[in-house]
Formats: C-alpha cells, structure tokens, sequence
C-alpha cells in the first residue's frame, strides 16, 4: 500500500536520445495516490505501456524517479516493489490448474501453507472461478484464463498497487462490462490502488474516479470524467474524449469576442484575457457537440447556418454544418426537431474554452 | 434424393493415388510380398507367418533389439535434456546469436559416414586426440576390445551428431514464448526453476515431441555411424537392428526373413512413435474430465 509519486520522470528506448520526440514519455512529475482507482488513457503508442512497466519495475527510466511514499524504488525489481500487474493478454501457467495457478504467487511469498485455500477460495469466489478451480489452465477460454490472470494479481493482499494493462482486449464484450465492474467491486472491496491502461473512453470512465490522459508521451489531463467532459486541459482531450470530439475552431480573439471569417462570438472575458497575455497566434476555441444551442427558428443570439448533414445514430443524432467555413457538429437529443436546411445555433458563454497552443487558458471557474 | 452420376471427379483424385502408390503402398507391398514366400534362385515358395515366427524367435535378433532399445533410450535420456540445457543458454538476439547458432549447428552438417570416420580417427590410440589422451591419462581405451569403451563412444558420437537438433528445436520454440510470460513470472516472483518448469518446459512441450519422435527414428535406425566405428563388434556388442537387417538381406541374400525382419522392424518404430506422441499429448489434459482444447 503506497503513493506511487514519478518525479522528473522521462524514459527513451534510444540510447542516443535528444530531441523531445525520442521519449517514450517526457518529462513529467505525477502523484498516484494511495487507494485511488485510475485510467490511464490514450491512443496507441504514446507511452501508456511504458509507464505501467516503469511504476512496476519491469522497465528502469532514463531520468527522473519513481517513489514509493518516500522511498525511492528505481533500483527495486518487481517483486521488491511488491507490484501485481495483468498484461493484455492473458499469462496463465498452462500446466497447473486453476487452483495452482492463484497459489502460485502466494508460495512464492512463503505464505503460510494453511492460509493458502481460504485465500485463493475468496478470489475465486469473486472472479466466478470456483467451478473451474481443478481444472488445467490451459484448457481454459480466453476470458477465464484472463480471468486467471487478475485473480493471480489479486490475491496478494499486501499488494502496493495492480497495474492493468488493457487487460480486457481478447474480451468478448459483454464480459468485459462483467469483468469491469468486478474490478470496481474488487476496489471498492480491497481498497488497492489500481492503474488500468486503455484506449478505449469508455472503459476508461466506468472503471476510473480519476483519468490521466496521455498523449505523446505527456499527460496532458488528469481529473474526473466529467471534468475532461466539461473542460479538456487539451485540445487532444477534447478530441479524443467524447463522441463525436470536441470542435475547434482557428479563431482571433479580442477582449470580449472570439473572431473568426468575419463572425464574433462572445466568450469569457478570463479566458479571452488569457488569451491575448500569452501573445501565441494559435489560438482555438473549442466547444463540445453537446453544449451546441440548435433551433429551427431564427433567434436573436443564434446564427443561422447551412444544414449539411443529420446522423442518426440511434439515441441521439449528429447535426453537421459550416460556420465560417470550419465544418461544425452539433448533437441533437432524439426527441429534438430535426432542422432540415437552415438551422440556428449558438455557442453558450460558459462552454465555450479557448486554447493558446493546444492548452485551456483561464482558470475562471474552478 | 436423384444424384447425378458423375465418376470422372475419381480423375482429379488419380495423380494423388499413383504417387502415394509409388511412393509408399508399392514398395511396402514387395517387401510384404517377400515376406510371406521363400525364394530360391528363380522358384519362390508360400510359407505363410513362417519367417515371421523365425525371427520373432531368433535369439540374435532379440539381442540385436534389446540393444537397439537400450541405445535409443539412452540417447534420448541424454540429448533431450542437454538439448534444452544448451537451448536455454544460448543467447537470444544479436549478433552471438547468429553466431553461436552457427557453430551448434555445424554437427547437423556432417555426412553420417563422415561422422563414423571423424571419431574413427578422433578414438585411434596411435594418432586419435581422444584415444591417445586417454592412453596418457592411464586409460586403457580400447574400442576394439572392450564394449564398454565402444557403446560410450557410439553413444558420445551420437550425442555430438544429434543434440544440436534438440537444441535448435528449443531454441526456436524458447524464442516464440511472448516476453509477458516472463513479465508476468517476475511480478509473480517466480524462482528461476519455477519459470523453466512451468513457463519454458510447457511452451517447450509441441517442439519436443517433434525432437523426441525424430530422435528416437533417427537413432532407431543408426546405421552408419556405429558400421564405420566399430563394425558392430566388438563381438556383436554395438549391432544394431539396421546392421543385422543388412547382413541377411545383402549378406547372406535372405529376402524372406529380411523382409519379414523389416516390417517387424517398422512396426515397431510405428508403435513406440504413436506411444509417445500420444503419451506427450496427453500431458497436457485435465484428469477427470475429458474436454477438448
């Protein structure tokens, strides 16, 4: 049980590093609290995997530390760190059975030999794996063998932390939401800090109170689901959460309007203050599809707009059109009228954020 | 139900047939042809299981086999885990281990006859490295005399010949366990005999059977090796089942017992392969139920 603290932390494959781009993960300082469930979320590649093997030990960092409460763990292996982690794809030792296979790390540890049934017994419970108990590994299916594999990290109650790395990818998808909320019970339950790596948003928010989103080999955002809702750090949060993304917009800014193709928005004089301090021409402004205002009438603040596209996408429908030339989408809840060539929207103060080189400015409302 | 009578589709099936004809059922139909006749000069005789029954109780023979088996477990007893040993510790990747594979190769290379003549030489006590070294060393050695001497020294021929083989299997099947098996082991903190025996051994369990079956055929079978050593002497101590089959249908031009001889001979090598592939496939079952993978 521990604080998982990264200090300075950066980690390249390349020997020869120099350039920002040759790290895995850059430069970063990060406080994974003790008890927390989080997600660590980002696409392919940016540095997710390397950092679940840095906290664990498998990998050692380029630079920087990694701390366990106030120790320094750098130098520990895995198994001195005390660490469990479950891999993408499930690791079961094929000619044990099930059985043997949850003993098997509490053996390692030299835990008493009576102790051994009652605890494995407790993770089978939780993990439905009773039946199968007796049964050889290998012959199991993926998910129980997946299955298999978080009940080895479990059952080690001394644990300081169980890492997931996407461990439900070969899941099949109504066990995942199964196995996801296990997890969730299991936490609740053991109170374990618990890093689960996704890609996938959605796994990310059910299973995490807080996400970190990684992106080129940054996080970029760490906070609740709602708060990456409601105000993505980042333009890639903004994008990347949410569907469809964030819209963003090239826009000039002076101190009440956002400019852009010879339309004005009104916005928040904090954010737009922030804006001009900075200097940066790349300046966005970027509201989410859901906070777009749409009518079918003309209105006094809207702006009337080309309908170019309506998605039905079941619950709710997907309003396309240009504003200024930048293409726009807007969300419609399903039993909302449909405008069927000119619509009217317009952009609510509040949810309006500006982003001076990709990052949120004005801290007016936290 | 009215099917369309069409029989030229048995044409496609044809070209297939003659080859496996030609290449397996015409040959072994000769030899069970020989097998079951006695056959002077020009006239052959029907003699039904007799020759069958002849060398079943030929008590040469059955030294011959006892031997045989003898040579084949032990070699196996000695290769397979030394194969294993030696795939472990090769490296993994960069250049030492294109390297290293190279030379624990270099063995498989050899011609078999070149083999029996390398350590024919290699065991000479007048000019051989090992035979004059362990004169030196006050050993008497003596492969000629002694069948002590001889059946070590096939058998270190053997092991130096055929390991290789073992090794590369595993070596290969080592290669292809995904890194998070051993990732997973460490978190585990599994001891280092734990992750051979229940990581690296399992994995190793598909190349092995394949290593096990091609050893003990190949060794089953040894011929030329032990024939330019020792001849199969001293005595007939290092006669093996090859050497006697030769001797009577080349020899002495015995085609009816020699036939019989070599469908006995095959079957068994038939039997004691089917044994262990089943008995290594079987490992990896449940006891109680009998679920499929």
């Amino acid at each position: 049980m521990a604080e998982i603290i990264l200090r300075s932390l950066a980690h390249t494959y390349d020997a020869k590093a120099g350039a920002d781009s040759d790290y895995a993960i850059r430069q970063m300082d990060h406080v994974w609290h003790q008890g927390g469930a989080y997600a660590l979320l980002g696409p392919s590649g940016c540095g997710k995997s390397t950092m679940l093997n840095i906290i664990s030990g498998l990998l050692s960092p380029s630079e920087g530390e990694v701390l366990f409460d106030t120790e320094r763990v750098n130098e520990l292996s895995p198994e001195e760190r005390n660490i469990a982690q479950v891999f993408q794809f499930p690791v079961v030792y094929d000619t044990m059975t099930v059985y043997d296979n949850l003993a098997f790390p509490l053996k390692n540890i030299g835990m008493a030999k009576h102790l051994i049934p009652a605890k494995v017994h407790e993770v089978a419970d939780i993990l439905e794996l009773t039946s199968v108990l007796h049964r050889k590994a290998k012959n199991l299916s993926a998910d129980e063998k997946q299955k298999v594999s978080m009940g080895r990290g479990l059952v080690r109650d001394d644990v300081s932390a169980i890492l997931f790395d996407e461990p439900l990818t070969v899941i099949d998808p109504q066990l995942k939401w199964k196995l996801r909320r296990k997890l969730k019970q299991i936490h609740e339950r053991f109170n374990i800090t618990m890093i689960y790596v996704t890609h996938d948003q959605l796994e990310a928010s059910t299973f995490a109170e807080k996400i970190a989103v990684m992106y080129d080999g940054q996080i970029v955002q760490f906070g609740t689901p709602r708060e990456l809702f409601e105000r993505p750090a980042h333009t890639f949060v903004g994008f990347f959460i949410g569907s469809p993304g964030m819209n963003f917009l090239e826009v000039t800014v002076d101190e009440h309007n956002v400019h852009f193709s010879g339309l004005r928005i009104p916005a928040n004089p904090r954010r737009l203050q922030s804006a001009i301090a900075s200097g940066s021409s790349n300046i966005k402004a970027g509201i989410r599809p859901e906070f777009i205002h749409v009518w079918d009438e003309p209105n006094d603040e809207a702006f009337e707009v080309e309908v170019q596209d309506v998605e039905d996408l079941g619950t709710y429908r997907i309003l396309s059109f240009y504003l200024g030339g930048q293409i726009v989408r807007a969300r419609l809840n399903e039993d909302q009228n449909i405008p069927s060539q000119k619509a009217y929207v317009s952009f609510p103060e509040q949810w309006l954020n500006i982003y001076v080189d990709e990052y949120r400015v004005g801290d007016d409302d936290e | 139900m009215n099917k369309v009578e069409n029989n030229k589709a048995w044409f496609l099936v044809l070209p297939m047939l003659l080859l496996v004809a030609f290449s397996a059922i015409i040959p072994l139909m000769t030899v069970v042809n020989y097998s079951v006749q006695d056959i002077l000069g020009s006239s052959a005789y029907f003699v039904g299981t007799e020759w069958f029954k002849d060398i079943l109780n030929d008590s040469q023979l059955q030294q011959a086999l006892i031997r045989q088996f003898i040579f084949s477990f032990t070699i196996l007893a000695i290769e397979v885990p030394l194969g294993i040993g030696v795939a472990l510790m090769m490296p993994k990747k960069g250049w030492r281990a294109s390297l290293i594979l190279i030379l624990v190769t270099l063995p498989l290379l050899v011609p078999w006859n070149v083999v029996g003549t390398i350590w024919l030489i290699f065991t000479r006590t007048d000019i051989g490295l090992a035979g004059v070294g362990l004169r030196e060393l006050g050993y008497a050695y003596n492969i000629t005399r002694n069948d002590g001497d001889a059946w070590v020294t096939i058998v270190l021929m053997d092991v130096w010949h055929w390991t290789p083989l073992v090794a590369l299997l595993c070596y290969s099947g080592l290669q292809a366990i995904p890194q998070a098996y051993y990732q997973a082991a460490r978190i585990d903190r599994a001891s280092r005999w734990a992750i051979f025996r229940y990581i690296q051994l399992p994995k190793l369990s598909n190349v092995l059977v394949i290593g096990v079956l091609l050893r003990f055929m190949h060794s089953f079978m040894i011929y030329a090796e032990p024939f330019v050593l020792t001849g199969g002497g001293p005595g007939s101590s290092t006669t093996f089942l090859s050497q006697t089959l030769t001797t009577m249908a080349i020899g002495q031009q015995d085609l009816g017992p020699s036939a019989a001889f070599s469908i006995i001979y095959f079957l068994i090598i038939l039997a004691v392969c089917y044994c262990f592939y089943v008995a290594i496939l079987n490992m990896g079952r449940d006891k109680n139920t009998s679920q499929p993978r």
